[in-house]
């Protein structure tokens, strides 16, 4: 262990850790003896489910921007308006500054996070020497950010229980706000079955390789 | 002590960090000192003087406030003539119209039963210890579901939608925002507030001895 700034880890020492409570127990253990929470040194599963909730995210998210997120019922003209649509629209009438904060919202940040979720996943099932620091961040924005694109349903829900006003003006829910929500939350358990442990063991390999290298 | 004993306890001495496994010696930080993992930087141990007995007093006003939440008015509108008046519950149900129950069903959980369902199992968890008793059995339990539940708790997601809502809305008509809207508005306030004291590996510590009869500060 040369770059990594540490003695050892649990796993090298025969160890394994807990990931609730942070106590070890030697290997054999199944069962965390102080909080009760599975034991897995490496969740060798891991990897399969995050690309299978990665996968469902994905399909749920191509109908959540086909379809409307809103219909809105003008005296008696009914207007759907796409995730998509709806930013076009702001931007045709000036808004420019909201028509940004829902495109990012709702398109490049949902983006990114398949992107992001991909690349870690590809960089621990192909041993990749990228950067472990620049990786952990990665992971932990889009732990922390995967929640938040829950909003988007909050507002569709909120302005259709507001907006019913009898004949002149309501708003219902489109079909797109179901997948879009299923999408989010696909992504999140994504992000949660994925083992960050797996990002820190490539380099523990990598140095084992080179001490073997440069025995005498 | 048999041997299988003496290891359990040689490993007490030592933890491992969850994100990356690095092994550490288990020695607690001072108060308001922080134990850092030198490899991924995540926090290990922040202790703070005095946090258990203020988690339990959060945890209790968010059951208060979630209960009056859900009886008092959320949001009225109004335009020409016309008015309409929502709680949170139609919020929530606001789906039920167009086939979507299920998605009634998911929000009403995320911001209503997940928070209340955490506060209640933190004061479950936690509350003996402020009388200096040994915790429940399942307290351990109790405290790893609400943290497993952590993430899912989407009540201050639902505030800045209410918000964002509003904006849209300002326009098309005037709105009134109720007492339910305040209380939701400062119970975000108090999960931040919650999440920032409540140390994992410090309460973890803190039922550990209250189990073992030792006094925790």
């Amino acid at each position: 262990m040369i770059d990594s700034g540490i003695e050892t880890t649990a796993r090298q020492q025969g160890l394994v850790a807990c990931t609730h409570c942070s106590r070890v127990w030697p290997t054999a253990a199944t069962q965390c003896q102080r909080c009760g929470a599975k034991l897995t040194s490496r969740d060798a599963r891991s990897l399969s489910r995050v690309w299978a909730w990665w996968m469902l995210g994905l399909i749920c998210y191509i109908p959540a921007n086909i379809y409307p997120m809103l219909e809105t019922k003008l005296l008696f003209k009914v207007s759907g308006g796409t995730i998509v649509g709806g930013a076009v629209e702001l931007f045709a009438h000036g808004a420019v500054a909201v028509a940004l904060v829902i495109l990012l919202a709702s398109v490049a940040i949902p983006l990114a996070k398949f992107g992001a979720i991909a690349y870690l996943a590809l960089s621990v099932q192909q041993g990749w020497q990228s950067n472990q620091h620049r990786r952990m961040q990665i992971y932990e924005v889009v732990e922390f950010v995967g929640r938040w694109s829950m909003i988007d349903v909050f507002v569709v829900a909120v302005l259709s229980s507001l907006v019913q006003l009898g004949s002149v003006v309501s708003i219902s829910p489109g079909p797109a706000s179901l997948t879009f929500a299923l999408s989010v939350v696909c992504t999140m358990l994504a992000a949660r079955s994925f083992d960050s442990r797996l990002i820190w063991d490539s380099i523990a390999k990598h140095d084992t390789n080179r001490d073997q290298v440069f025995k005498p | 002590m048999s041997i299988k004993d003496e290891q359990t306890a040689a490993l007490a001495d030592l933890i491992a960090c969850p994100t990356c496994d690095a092994l550490y010696q288990n020695v607690e930080p001072q108060f308001q000192q922080r134990a850092v993992c030198t490899r991924c930087h995540t926090v290990l141990s922040a202790p703070i003087k005095g946090s258990v007995a203020r988690i339990v007093a959060l945890a209790i006003a968010v059951v208060v406030f979630l209960i009056a939440a859900v009886f008092l008015p959320f949001l009225r509108i109004e335009a020409n003539g016309f008015k309409n008046a929502s709680s949170i519950f139609d919020a929530a149900f606001s789906f039920s119209a167009a086939h979507l129950v299920v998605l009634s069903i998911a929000v009403l959980i995320l911001i209503l039963f997940i928070p209340m369902a955490r506060a209640a199992l933190l004061i479950f968890a936690l509350s003996p210890l402020l009388l200096q008793r040994p915790p429940f059995r399942g307290a351990y339990l109790a405290f790893r579901w609400s943290e497993d539940l952590r993430p899912w708790s989407m009540a201050e997601i639902f505030v800045l939608g209410v918000g964002v809502a509003l904006v849209k809305i300002v326009d098309l008509a005037r709105v009134e925002v109720g007492a339910a809207f305040w209380l939701f508005s400062i119970l975000v306030v108090f999960n931040v507030f919650q999440d920032t004291l409540l140390c994992r590996s410090s309460v973890w510590r803190a039922l550990d001895r209250a189990r073992n009869g030792v006094r925790n500060d």
